[in-house]
């Protein structure tokens, strides 16, 4: 009898073996090591329906329609973060025009923590792969609406940062309580900017939660949420960190629960995010992924250690996560209203941030200021200082912009003082355009 | 003095191959139901009255196991799998006696549950009485640790004929297909044996008391004895043996593509400079995929007997055959019979192809000559598209490394040869419609024979070092040896190159035929808690197939002893 996937999947497999962020680096070479072996044994490639194929490389087109690179692209990134977002890319147009029905991109390095401006790499993230490949779909398959549901154990700071004021993404994090580990964000007030609140959604959960309140949170706010954004592909950034093994995180979940969560999510497009338990958890995992995907049995999967009561959560946990959830739908349905409101009470709203690159150890400063529009979701802009002295302006008009928020982001950057920076961007979206300039 | 037999589907090609090229050959029809007797004559045809001492050895490729797996014709085999977490077990069986037991080793090769030795005595003592003789033992990630193969294996061994270990078949990560090839294996060794035992007792009664070598499916050869542990490699010896029959013939300045065009498909490969591509995998056989090192092969069912219809106003051609063509007395029209009407063949009854082809024409609502060259252009384009899809499937293959991506090589044949009976015919239209410069493999109808005959002994070895552990091992070589926590990459590659020699040798290698390549050389740094807590070395090295260093003196007798038809298009008829 030979298995025949129920869903065609395609797998970008891309360990990249010859690369690393430092040799004892949790991001090197060894990362993937076990879970390639684990699924070569396995015979997963020789499945019918299950396709591999090889990553395209992204270009640096994709890189400017998603972040503002200090001073330029190659100061920021190596040819492994084009492969990795190109990845991404290969399996998401594959899956566009019908070659898979959906698709796996197991790749590194990751992106999740790589924010609209990138002075260098944080989180041991440069680019954000998902954000590149969702804006090429855009470009290229004029897709409008995305979600991405990002279950890696750490919050993603990164999409949530380039999409804080897209309507039009949907973004949604299940992630390790930022009070008890980096980033130190994504706490469940976090709901989207201004013009865009709403299409922001955090699910900080408590050290130690487990299947049952991974899949708990999953029934009760990401599926419902999802149903009620309409997505016309949804995005998962599958970190696996949340497993019980993993030497950097705090939770309980396990291979059966990961396979079961994609079961329930039926993502379109899985990118592999964080996960550093590289014998103990990423080959099963990454098994119990592609075998839900595929529509096949994952029953049998499981860590050679693995005890359900060993790991299962406490009772405060699950009482914390039972009022969570009524606590974020609460917020979610208050949302259009305060959306409509601060279109009504304000013109520009501004926010000042720190923020802290902790893989190359800079820290910046951000002032952004956003236009308030009554009818798109504005235009911004970004002032950037990073201890090292660095300065930039840049703006970003959306894809939507009116025509009022082009003109006023156009007459930002034509105006901007280059004397008080080292360089200033301009991300025009709504015209494909990037322009850089400097005095 | 070398003997090359080719056993083909419709015919057995004999060749005797010495100083002189190609001093002696014959052709005769293939029996199926006596392929002993079929062996002996043509091995009788070209040995007769030749001293049995100038003879060093007899090379066979033969149909025997891939025509017994073919036709399901294989010995009952009890097959016992231990599977522990992961897909399951249940849907790999190869057979009916397939049992799965407990046991289970991880992917660093650990052991996570012992096996149980009274579920194995308790599963042999049922296919004992079953009255099965051959069993395959398989775990999973066996090529790690294969502990429990051998544990298993040492209740069985006295108890069956034949206990073939998982580990021993490849190095090669692969569950699913480590048991389809040990099931294949265990189910072709007796009628292996059997076959190759009658063939040495055949040549000893006639007083040719020389040694045997077998061809295998990566187009090298191993020696009868070593084809005992190991007899599924022998299947697909048939396009092996092409392919290495044209190898003495590509210009080594670019790629090639070898095509051999028979009656009811066309097989093809592709030739990297002079090496032929192997599956990045392995062998596939019917349903069964396996482990077995292959040449990278691809058959299509087109070929010059194939059948020649018009459906729905659609001119097609195959996959089927239902006969030979109609100039020589077959059924139904064939692009061999579009060769006759454009008078490109003329020695056959030329009036029946026309006939065939007249009909094709009128529902076509054209010419005859029309008809015939539209027969004749679709099968060659049609042979030329799967050439192309076979060279992008291997330019897609993907690869793992950002080095191997950034400088990915890409193969790009420049260069075609033909093989195979129409072979003179299709090869000049090729050359007018596709990119590629075509040639016509001289002696092209004894090619096979010649390939079997100068392939040179071919094997591979994975070695995998694990400093963590303290283990380098290559299980298929049943090899296990300490190392400290000094050991390097340059030690791994030295070690895995010092076991492939012994390996080559044992397996009937010539020392001077020694062509050693590093096929893959991996070094991991093992980092646990941020300290560097081992190294995983995975080294894997092969004898590159290729042709036995003597063959360029007989190459150049067969360049010599003919005015061979260098360009495309001549025909010759063998």
């Amino acid at each position: 009898m030979m298995l025949q996937a129920k869903h065609t999947t395609g797998l970008v497999f891309f360990p990249a073996f010859d690369w690393a962020i430092s040799p004892t680096h949790p991001e090197r070479e060894e990362r993937l090591l076990y879970t390639q072996d684990q699924i070569i044994e396995e015979g997963i490639l020789d499945i019918d329906g299950v396709v591999e194929m090889k990553p395209d490389m992204a270009t640096l087109e994709d890189v400017r329609r998603v972040h503002f690179c200090v001073p330029d692209e190659w100061s920021v990134l190596t040819q492994s973060h084009l492969i990795s977002a190109g990845g991404a890319k290969t399996i998401a147009t594959a899956v566009m025009e019908k070659r898979v029905e959906r698709g796996f991109a197991l790749v590194r390095p990751p992106g999740h923590h790589a924010m609209r401006v990138v002075h260098g790499a944080r989180g041991f993230c440069n680019v954000n792969i998902e954000a590149m490949m969702v804006e090429y779909l855009r470009a290229a398959y004029g897709l409008e609406r995305i979600a991405i549901v990002d279950t890696d154990c750490h919050h993603g700071d990164g999409t949530q940062d380039i999409y804080w004021h897209d309507p039009d993404t949907l973004f949604l994090s299940i992630h390790q309580d930022g009070r008890t580990l980096y980033p130190g964000s994504g706490f469940h007030h976090e709901l989207g900017g201004p013009t865009a609140m709403g299409s922001t959604i955090n699910i900080p959960l408590p050290p130690g939660t487990s299947q049952e309140g991974f899949l708990r949170v999953m029934e009760k706010v990401v599926l419902p949420i999802l149903k009620d954004f309409q997505p016309q592909i949804v995005i998962n950034s599958a970190g696996q960190d949340n497993h019980y093994t993993d030497p950097i995180t705090n939770m309980n979940f396990c291979a059966q629960g990961y396979a079961r969560l994609t079961e329930m999510l039926q993502p379109d497009v899985a990118v592999l995010e964080g996960g550093y338990s590289i014998e103990g958890a990423l080959p099963y995992v990454n098994v119990g992924i592609i075998l839900a995907l595929a529509g096949l049995d994952y029953s049998k999967v499981q860590e050679p250690d693995y005890d359900p009561e060993k790991i299962r959560q406490s009772a405060e946990t699950d009482a914390h996560i039972h009022k969570l959830t009524d606590e974020i739908l609460d917020y979610y349905g208050k949302c259009a209203e305060i959306v409509a409101h601060n279109r009504e009470s304000k013109e520009f709203a501004q926010r000042e941030r720190t923020i802290f690159y902790d893989t190359d150890n800079i820290l910046e400063n951000q002032k952004e200021r956003l236009r308030v529009c009554p009818d798109c979701s504005g235009v911004l802009s970004i002032d950037s200082l990073t201890d090292r002295g660095y300065h930039i302006f840049a703006v970003h008009i959306p894809r939507k912009a009116c025509n009022a928020c082009l003109a006023l982001g156009e007459e930002w950057y034509d105006t901007v003082n280059l004397r008080a920076y080292d360089r200033a961007f301009l991300q025009d979206r709504r015209n494909n355009r990037y322009l850089t300039k400097s005095s | 003095m070398i003997i090359g037999l080719d056993v083909g589907g419709t015919h057995t090609d004999v060749v005797l191959l010495g100083p002189g090229g190609i001093e002696r050959q014959a052709k005769v029809p293939t029996d199926h139901s006596n392929l002993i007797e079929c062996v002996w004559s043509g091995l009788e045809k070209v040995t007769v009255g030749f001293p049995a001492d100038r003879l060093e050895r007899v090379v066979l490729s033969t149909t025997l196991t891939t025509n017994a797996i073919a036709e399901n014709k294989l010995a009952p085999v009890g097959m016992i799998v231990s599977s522990g977490p992961g897909l399951d077990p249940e849907t790999f069986r190869t057979n009916p006696h397939y049992h799965v037991v407990s046991g289970s080793i991880d992917h660093r090769g650990r052991e996570i549950q012992p096996i149980d030795p009274m579920e194995i005595e308790s599963v042999g003592a049922r296919l004992r009485n079953q009255g099965i003789r051959q069993v395959g033992v398989v775990g999973k990630f066996s090529v790690r640790n294969p502990k429990h193969e051998i544990q298993i294996q040492q209740i069985l061994e006295d108890h069956f004929d034949y206990v073939v270990m998982g580990h021993r078949l490849s190095g090669n990560l692969n569950f699913p297909r480590r048991i389809a090839t040990a099931y294949l294996n265990a189910a072709v060794y007796p009628i292996h044996k059997r076959f190759f035992d009658a063939v040495r007792r055949s040549l000893e009664e006639h007083g040719l008391h020389i040694p045997i070598h077998i061809l295998k499916a990566d187009g090298g050869t191993m020696s009868f004895k070593a084809s005992l542990d190991l007899p599924v490699q022998s299947i697909l010896s048939g396009p092996a043996a092409s392919v290495m029959g044209s190898l003495p013939f590509v210009s080594g300045e670019a790629d090639t593509l070898v095509l051999d065009i028979g009656g009811t498909t066309t097989d093809m490969a592709v030739l990297v400079g002079d090496a032929p591509l192997l599956s990045p995998l392995g062998a596939q056989l019917g349903r069964y995929r396996t482990l077995i090192r292959a040449l990278n092969t691809r058959s299509i069912g087109l070929g010059g007997d194939s059948a020649v219809r018009v459906a729905n106003g659609i001119l097609e051609i195959g996959p089927d055959r239902e006969g030979p063509a109609m100039a020589y007395g077959g059924p139904c029209p064939t692009p061999t019979d579009a060769l006759f009407v454009l008078g490109r063949d003329t020695q056959g009854d030329v009036d029946a192809a026309r006939r065939g082809l007249q009909r094709i024409a009128r529902e076509l609502d054209t010419s005859l000559e029309d008809a015939a060259r539209r027969v004749f252009d679709l099968a060659c384009t049609r042979i030329l598209d799967a050439a192309r899809e076979m060279v992008d499937a291997i330019n897609t293959k993907p690869v793992y490394t950002v080095r191997e991506l950034l400088e990915g090589y890409r193969v790009q044949p420049k260069e075609l040869l033909v093989l195979g009976g129409p072979a003179p015919f299709f090869a000049s239209r090729m050359e007018e419609l596709g990119p590629y410069t075509v040639r016509v493999v001289p002696q092209w109808h004894v090619a096979n024979a010649v390939g079997a005959g100068l392939a040179r002994t071919t094997c591979e070895v994975t070695l995998f070092v694990d400093t963590e552990r303290g283990i380098a091992s290559a299980p298929e070589e049943a090899f296990y040896q300490p190392v400290k926590r000094d050991f390097d990459k340059k030690k791994a590659v030295d070690l895995a190159l010092e076991l492939l020699g012994e390996k080559a040798l044992a397996e009937g290698a010539d020392p001077g035929d020694l062509e050693m390549e590093i096929l893959e050389e991996h070094q991991f740094n093992m980092v646990r808690g941020f300290y560097t807590t081992g190294k995983n070395f995975r080294v894997k090295a092969q004898v590159k197939p290729g042709l036995i260093g003597t063959y360029r003196s007989i190459i150049n007798q067969i360049h010599a002893s003919r005015d061979v038809a260098r360009q495309a298009g001549s025909p010759e008829r063998g």
